[in-house]
């Protein structure tokens, strides 16, 4: 630093300091513009085009398709049907979930360790085969299960798995889980090893212990994987392509099928946009939220 | 009649026994402290009085009652742990009053009891601070007030000054001892610290490898250590390689140049056992070298080498002249301030 000092005035040096962490960061901030935010701001852009079915799109400042957006109830079905999913997905995450971590963790070493592989290693296959696992075991006429139930004549029509709503939200659950697990387990690793040994030393009960004690404490990894799978889940592809198809549409497979099958650009980028920037909306609002009420947790 | 009393009690985790025939009757009122290094089962026995383990045989009681067939919420002891084990989202006020919620205790009154309790522990005023919001002495008040505000029949502490700095511990202690004083609750005390053990307990277990090694006052486990276990373990000590010279009559204790009147009793190869602020410089006893002086303000701190081995010496600082290094010195000490072990004759 001296040598520095030395051979310049001490005001350049002063200048130099400054800049390094702009030109240290500098590879990383291109990167950054160079595919998401230029990409992001020609999405913005292009959903104020003109598009027809015989002259292509137009390079216009119109507000057409977010009039159609607005206006017409496809899209708003299409929309309410996709947070619908996301909010079913996200409560039944947590709902299981949360338990699921909770049990893990009481669990002793060598368990403890194999059961925590169980749970991540789904993250190494991919979504779309285990979406497929899905369809295979429950899929119409020819899928395992209902083959199987309807000749033990259990059922007589196989169960309705594809193209429901439901099916969806397990497939999806499913998908996300290990998010969850790991979101609350982080929150579990928090907990002092005595805290239950206390509250049962003061008189509570098991089920006491968990209401009053470890769930307050395990709430905001709660929250914070409801986040991570809501956010998730009302943009998934894969998985609502697979069980929905074109029959049941989510935000992500109409702006896909706009895109690629339309070829509607404008009004696919419209779409995108919109499920953008709803998501951002209620991400950094909830977790604003979240942060506010448990401050004292979090600390 | 012994207020709560363990019998024989022994734990074991697979073939490991961790505490092993440990017998201990405890008065009403009394503060009892379990002594020991960590791994001594000091712990493990603390937490089978509390339910958190069951021992593996031996019986513990609470006036005449089985408290192993109590399940542990019900024991209606109260526990400080070394961790502090507070509940985070929960104001100080809420934590001491969870327990009294557990007991059903009307608002009122559980408002009231829980303000005299953080009162009593010189948290008046705290009420609404959260856990992480105070420092450790804070913490370790609540705890205390926590444990206290359910009129425990018996209160643990496990080690729970041991996460404090020295000062404070050393201020914690004293109210601890004012506290329990004043509210006459049955304690007993878990930790490594002798110190700590010594100001605080009416009685002190010492414990090593799952057993006890002994039970007395801290006088007595100071001035009269049953092993050379418990010598070592309460402050320093020396222990110098001695014979009984049996052709001397009456028989004679003899360490290099030193040589003392023999216990009765003993003969052979013996252990010659003192502390070291009895040991004095004198003209006659055993030779030694002083090879570094130190000095701690209070006192002064000399290690020696002695026609025996090591030596240390503790002398006050009164003022007067002290050898310095290099120096040879002669070091004696009076028959009753040292205890010899060995062989029985």
């Amino acid at each position: 630093m001296s040598a520095v000092a030395d051979t310049a005035p001490p005001g350049a040096a002063d200048a130099r300091i400054a800049r390094a962490p702009w030109v240290l960061s500098a590879p990383a901030l291109m990167l950054f513009v160079g595919v998401l935010l230029i990409p992001l701001a020609m999405t913005v852009m292009l959903s104020f085009h003109d598009w027809g079915q015989y002259k292509g799109i137009e390079p216009v400042f119109i507000l057409k398709n977010w009039h159609e957006i607005a206006t017409d109830p496809y899209y708003a079905e299409m929309f309410w049907r996709t947070f619908r999913i996301a909010i079913l997905t996200t409560l039944l995450t947590a709902l299981l979930g949360a338990p699921e971590a909770y049990i893990l963790n009481r669990m002793s070493g060598r368990w403890k360790s194999f059961f925590l592989l169980v749970i991540l290693g789904p993250l190494l296959i991919s979504v779309v085969a285990r979406t497929l696992g899905w369809a295979l075991l429950f899929g119409g006429n020819n899928g395992l299960v209902n083959k199987l139930l309807m000749s033990a004549g259990l059922i007589r029509a196989p169960i309705p798995f594809m193209f429901t709503e439901t099916g969806m939200v397990i497939a999806l659950a499913h998908v996300m889980m290990p998010f969850m697990v790991l979101s609350v387990w982080a929150a579990l690793q928090r907990l002092d090893p005595q805290i239950e040994n206390a509250a049962m030393s003061l008189g509570a009960g098991p089920i006491t212990t968990i209401r009053r004690i470890i769930m307050p404490q395990i709430m905001p990894g709660v929250l914070s994987g409801a986040i991570i799978v809501f956010s998730l889940s009302a943009s998934a592809f894969a998985t609502p392509a697979i069980i929905g198809g074109r029959r049941l549409k989510v935000a992500a497979t109409l702006a896909y099928d706009e895109f690629l099958n339309t070829l509607n650009w404008p009004l696919g980028a419209a779409v995108a946009t919109l499920l953008l920037v709803a998501l951002v909306l209620i991400v950094v609002g909830s977790n604003a939220l979240i942060e506010r009420r448990y401050a004292e947790v979090f600390r | 009649m012994a207020y709560l009393e363990l019998d024989r009690v022994a734990k074991q985790f697979g073939v490991q026994t961790v505490v092993d025939d440990f017998s201990l009757s405890v008065g009403k009122g009394e503060f009892i402290s379990f002594l020991g290094p960590s791994g001594c089962g000091k712990t493990t026995t603390l937490q089978m009085i509390a339910g958190f383990l069951d021992p593996t045989r031996g019986a513990i009681r609470l006036e005449g009652k089985d408290l192993t067939a109590i399940h542990p919420a019900k024991r209606g002891l109260g526990i400080v742990f070394q961790s502090y084990a507070l509940f985070p989202h929960m104001t100080a006020a809420e934590n001491v009053a969870f327990g009294l919620e557990m007991r059903k205790v009307p608002r009122a009154e559980r408002a009231e009891r829980v303000r005299a309790a953080l009162a009593m522990v010189g948290l008046a005023g705290y009420e609404d601070r959260h856990p992480r919001r105070m420092s450790g002495g804070q913490q370790q008040r609540v705890a205390l007030a926590r444990a206290l505000v359910i009129k425990p029949s018996v209160l643990l502490l496990d080690e729970p000054l041991s996460n404090l700095d020295a000062k404070l511990r050393e201020e914690m202690q004293i109210e601890l001892r004012q506290i329990q004083r004043t509210i006459g609750t049955t304690t007993i005390l878990v930790t490594h610290d002798q110190n700590e053990a010594m100001s605080l307990s009416d009685r002190i277990v010492v414990m090593s490898q799952g057993k006890i090694e002994q039970i007395g006052t801290p006088q007595e486990t100071y001035e009269r250590p049953a092993s050379a276990f418990v010598s070592q373990f309460l402050g320093k000590t020396n222990d110098f390689a001695a014979t009984i010279d049996r052709t001397a009559t009456p028989a004679r204790v003899v360490a290099g140049s030193w040589s003392a009147p023999a216990p009765a009793g003993l003969s052979g190869p013996v252990t010659v056992s003192i502390r070291p602020e009895r040991i004095g410089f004198g003209d006659a006893g055993l030779g030694a070298k002083i090879v570094t002086r130190i000095f701690q303000g209070n006192h002064w701190l000399f290690q020696c080498d002695s026609e025996c081995g090591p030596a240390i010496v503790i002398r006050q600082n009164d003022g007067k002249a002290q050898p310095a290094e290099g120096e040879a010195v002669r070091l004696a000490w009076r028959p009753e301030d040292m205890s010899v072990r060995g062989a029985a004759a």
